[in-house]
């Protein structure tokens, strides 16, 4: 039980997705300048990388590792050279297959979150969040945990830099440095304060 | 077949005038965590100069025979299949180099310049002018790469290359190394600042006030 908290707790603070991997940015920095927007996109994130991962989890270790293919009569198969392909084609078919199942059974959570969904296959965090997983080899349990807490560190990054540049409209900047300038250094600067976590485990 | 004047400015557009990372906010996700060294941002800035050129050389040949309701998967399979060729081909020839990047390689797929410029530029335009817009896309990123690998690389830890340019305190030299420039938050700190610079000398990229 430990290990796994201790995981989380990597994964939101240390390890965070966006400020210390730079994944995600594109639409990080595109989709912060509300809160409310921000926050709807935080979500939609942990819930795609919660399934995502653990999904891909178990795609590679009964598919695409060397030897894996034992079940099926090849134990001498190794294809992971093609994960890269699977990975993206199983998050794009999640993906898919979540927003008609919003669609059809929870309208109210389909409408706060359908227009992100579709900018979310192609969201970076969530195919790093993917390749991580394969790279640390983390187990099923682990990769569960380990894609909650990832999305989630990615949604607190995503709705801090969103407060933060709500704030900032207000700011004086030099003209050259207003819009996207300054919406840089505010995200090396939070960056700097999530520094301050490295080191903390349990 | 387009002029040369066309040719020029499809190919050099991108690196300062319509420069994809600082002026589109396109692809800067997965780069940047690799720029605390100069030969590892080398390397990745040729890896993806190299899928976005290709990747937009193929999808044009293609084109006319792609139907636009499953366009995005053909091209995403084309990148993928790009992208694990040049995986395979750092994990053949520059092991130690490819372990570096890890999975940083594999975020080229995700990276929204190579998709971006699919999308807008390769879908309607002729095989010799898409390759050349991916070259100059590619080129426009690696720019910014650079000179953020460059900063990173000689103030942090004082070489270039892995060649120690100026001499570390802690080697009997005179120069006391950033270590916040090897931390994550400076890449942003730089870019800002070249983002800055970029838009002092061209103002008509500043954004309006809201």
């Amino acid at each position: 039980m430990e290990q796994y908290i201790n995981l989380f707790i990597r994964a939101v603070f240390i390890e965070n997705l966006a400020l210390s991997f730079f994944l995600g940015m594109c639409t990080f920095l595109a989709v912060s300048k509300k809160v409310k927007t921000a926050f709807g996109l935080g979500v939609a994130v942990i819930v795609v990388l919660g399934i995502s991962v653990p999904a891909n989890n178990l795609i590679y270790h009964n598919i695409l590792a060397p030897g894996a293919l034992d079940w099926a009569g090849f134990p001498d198969a190794d294809l992971s050279f093609l994960r890269f392909l699977t990975f993206i084609g199983v998050i794009a078919a999640l993906v898919q297959i979540l927003e008609m199942t919003l669609d059809k059974f929870v309208p109210a959570l389909y409408n706060a979150l359908g227009i992100f969904l579709p900018l979310i296959t192609v969201n970076c965090a969530i195919f790093g969040g993917v390749s991580f997983m394969v790279e640390r080899d983390y187990n099923f349990g682990e990769s569960v945990v380990y894609g909650i807490g990832s999305g989630a560190g990615w949604a607190l990054a995503i709705v801090a830099l969103a407060a933060v540049r709500e704030k900032l409209k207000y700011a004086d900047v030099p003209d050259g440095l207003r819009g996207l300038g300054a919406t840089f250094m505010s995200v090396g600067l939070i960056g700097l304060g999530f520094m301050s976590f490295s080191g903390v485990s349990l | 077949m387009a002029n040369a004047k066309e040719m020029k400015s499809v190919l050099f557009g991108p690196i300062f005038a319509n420069n994809p990372i600082a002026l589109q906010i396109l692809g800067v996700c997965s780069a940047l965590a690799v720029t605390s060294k100069m030969s590892n941002t080398l390397v990745m800035c040729i890896a993806l100069t190299a899928v976005v050129a290709f990747s937009n050389l193929f999808i044009s040949i293609i084109r006319n025979h792609i139907p636009s309701s499953v366009r995005i998967i053909v091209q995403m399979t084309i990148i993928a299949s790009l992208v694990i060729v040049v995986d395979q081909v750092l994990r053949a020839y520059a092991y130690e180099i490819s372990r570096e990047l890890s999975v940083f390689v594999g975020l080229i797929i995700t990276n929204c310049i190579v998709m971006g410029r699919a999308e807008a530029y390769a879908m309607k335009s002729s095989p010799g002018m898409s390759f050349l817009d991916g070259l100059g896309n590619g080129l426009g990123y690696s720019v910014v790469l650079l000179v953020v690998g460059f900063v990173r690389e000689l103030f942090g830890s004082g070489s270039l290359f892995d060649v120690q340019i100026l001499p570390l305190v802690s080697e009997g030299g005179w120069y006391e190394p950033v270590g916040l420039l090897l931390m994550p938050p400076s890449a942003f700190f730089i870019i800002g600042g070249f983002i800055w610079v970029l838009r002092t000398f061209r103002t008509e990229q500043v954004e309006p006030k809201e």
